[in-house]
């Protein structure tokens, strides 16, 4: 009997001290554990709206699922479904089902018109979090509103910005894999809304989204040799950067404020990285070595620039000023580092490792320490950050005659390994930041 | 010399320029094709012709292949080198493409860097044996053109090469 009551009493206190604490789910290697919430479907507010509301509510689940981060509580469970948007929430009802955030949604359609409004609850403090918010645009934007109402309950519930409404630039695979054909494609982040911004007549390779996502960098065959172009993503139209001939261009990528490119140029064999800045259209040198320095990638600041490099006999990441000159080596494990992506938040680099006849996916912190590899298959390759620095995207190609490319994105824990769904085979996915 | 034969001589050049020409420059070929004088003099004539593309192509040899992550010539290579760059002495109006490859162990943009190591040092090896700097142009495919497909030692090491890709033309 004194057991019972303590082990009561316990309850009671973790109870209380829960409910005093403001819901927050931290980021950290801890979580396991994924967060329960409740999402009433969102109440169809005009004639004809039903269906873009359990779209919308779809998709909202879809988004906050797909962090691996939130449990969705089935409907089935639910003891109370408010009969509309202003209804008092039955906050009892939620706790009693164990819902720690309660997402309540409507969405009115007027002609070409949608609205779509929502708040979230604190379920055990019984308050809400945030106000409650409204997005307005035109029906065929849907899947957009739905995204940025995931991104403001991911953002309130984990203190971090959201990602889903952002979109990925890539290249789209058909073909057997000696004749693949290739062509740039751009989607929303869920790989959604596919378009296709060349056509498949030359070689494309990995396009890079500038910070605002207006334009894509890429390397293209057009000229019969690889050189670099830059795309406007809304018009499509194209400019190649200058180059000489002999030259091959490649591995281009914009800086934080969109003007300048670096990028790799071999010359008579020897690759270096350069810099062009696209308003004076002056080239600089920044490496002169006779080893392969490529794939470069600015610091967030755009004070640092971090590539890599054979100079010590393998491929390895080293850092330099962005102004070329003496670069430091970070990385010293085992094997092979290339493709190193400086993330967003500045704290760390992605990277493709290849070691004992295995490819990874991995981080480190810039000054080379703690290396974390958060996948490995017969091939990953190529990753890219989400604009939160919180999940990476890559392409994985399987093995042998009938290998294919796909994408892939995985937490920065190393947890959440997901294939993100594409039209046919896909690869060097570029992801482009959170919309305005 | 038949009509019937000049005819399969000409197709035989067509899928022969096709293959070999990788669409890269606008077929210069192609265009000779439709003059009868023309095919008399640059026709394929037969495969012991050793003025003939397919010659190149088939008996000297048109690529070299070289070892993981590497972009040495070895010795064998090297005589394969020795001998185009006697054709293209003896074959003053052809131009060579040089295609770097890579196999598909490793990233793409070291491939690509790689690619075009490998493509240069055939470069400087037919420069050295004494045709002309430019009659050569080298482009790097890195690992998206590989000729054989699985994915072990057997096929990585046909598409560890440089391929010499002849056509006629003008010197740049």
């Amino acid at each position: 009997m004194i057991r019972f009551l303590t082990f009561l009493l316990a309850v009671l206190f973790a109870t209380v001290a829960h409910a005093q604490d403001p819901l927050r789910l931290e980021l950290t290697d801890g979580v396991i554990e994924p967060l329960p919430f409740a999402l009433p479907g969102f109440h169809a507010e005009t004639a004809g709206s039903e269906q873009v509301a359990g779209s919308i509510t779809q998709v909202v689940a879809q988004d906050l699922m797909g962090t691996g981060l939130f449990r969705q509580i089935p409907r089935s469970a639910f003891i109370s479904t408010p009969a509309s948007f202003s209804d008092p929430v039955a906050f009892a009802d939620w706790r009693a089902i164990n819902a720690q955030a309660l997402i309540r949604g409507a969405v009115a359609v007027t002609g070409s018109q949608v609205s779509v409004k929502f708040r979230v609850y604190d379920v055990f403090s019984g308050s809400e979090m945030g106000e409650g918010l409204q997005f307005t645009g035109t029906t065929d934007g849907w899947r957009r509103m739905a995204h940025k109402v995931a991104d403001a309950v991911y953002s309130r519930i984990t203190g971090e910005a959201g990602y889903f409404d952002s979109r990925v630039v890539f290249v789209a695979e058909t073909g057997p894999k000696d004749n693949r054909a290739k062509r740039l494609a751009v989607m929303d982040y869920d790989g959604a809304n596919v378009q296709y911004l060349t056509d498949s007549s030359t070689i494309v390779l990995a396009p890079r989204f500038s910070p605002n996502g207006d334009r894509v960098l890429y390397t293209s065959y057009e000229s019969g040799f690889p050189r670099i172009n830059v795309l406007d993503v809304s018009t499509v139209g194209r400019q190649q950067l200058t180059t000489q001939q002999g030259e091959m261009a490649f591995s281009p990528r914009f800086s934080r404020d969109g003007q300048q490119v670096i990028y790799s140029l071999a010359n008579g064999g020897n690759t270096d990285i350069w810099r062009t800045d696209l308003r004076s259209g002056q080239h600089t040198r920044l490496t002169s070595a006779p080893s392969i320095e490529t794939a470069p990638s600015f610091s967030p600041d755009g004070s640092q620039i971090v590539f890599e490099s054979d100079r010590s006999g393998t491929q390895q990441l080293y850092i330099m000023s962005a102004n070329g000159g003496e670069a430091r080596r970070i990385s010293f494990g085992e094997g092979r580092y290339g493709t190193p992506v400086w993330s967003p938040r500045g704290d760390l680099i992605a990277f493709t490792k290849q070691n004992a006849g295995r490819f990874h996916i991995g981080v480190m912190r810039t000054d080379g320490s703690q290396e974390r590899l958060l996948t490995a298959s017969f091939l990953d390759e190529g990753p890219t950050w989400a604009p939160n620095g919180r999940v990476i995207m890559f392409s994985r190609e399987t093995q042998g005659a009938g290998g294919t490319s796909s994408l892939f994105s995985v937490d920065i824990t190393g947890r959440n390994l997901q294939r993100v769904s594409t039209p046919a085979g896909a690869s060097d996915p570029s992801w482009g930041p959170l919309q305005r | 010399m038949t009509h019937a034969l000049k005819a399969a001589l000409l197709i035989g050049a067509l899928a022969l320029s096709a293959c070999t020409n990788a669409d890269r420059f606008d077929n210069p070929d192609a265009v000779n094709l439709n003059d009868q004088a023309g095919i008399g003099q640059t026709g394929l004539g037969a495969a012991g012709n050793p003025d003939s593309p397919e010659y190149f192509n088939q008996t000297i040899g048109d690529r070299v292949l070289f070892a993981v992550d590497q972009s040495t010539l070895s010795p064998q290579a090297q005589s394969v080198l020795a001998g185009q760059a006697q054709w293209l002495m003896t074959n003053s109006d052809y131009l060579a493409v040089i295609e770097g490859h890579a196999d598909e162990q490793g990233t793409r943009e070291y491939n690509l860097a790689l690619g075009a190591r490998r493509a240069n040092a055939v470069r400087d090896y037919l420069v050295s044996q004494g045709v002309a700097a430019n009659r050569i142009r080298t482009v790097s495919y890195g690992k998206e053109r590989p000729l054989a497909v699985c994915s072990d030692e057997s096929c990585y090491s046909q598409n560890r090469r440089a391929v010499t890709v002849i056509s006629i033309g003008v010197t740049s």
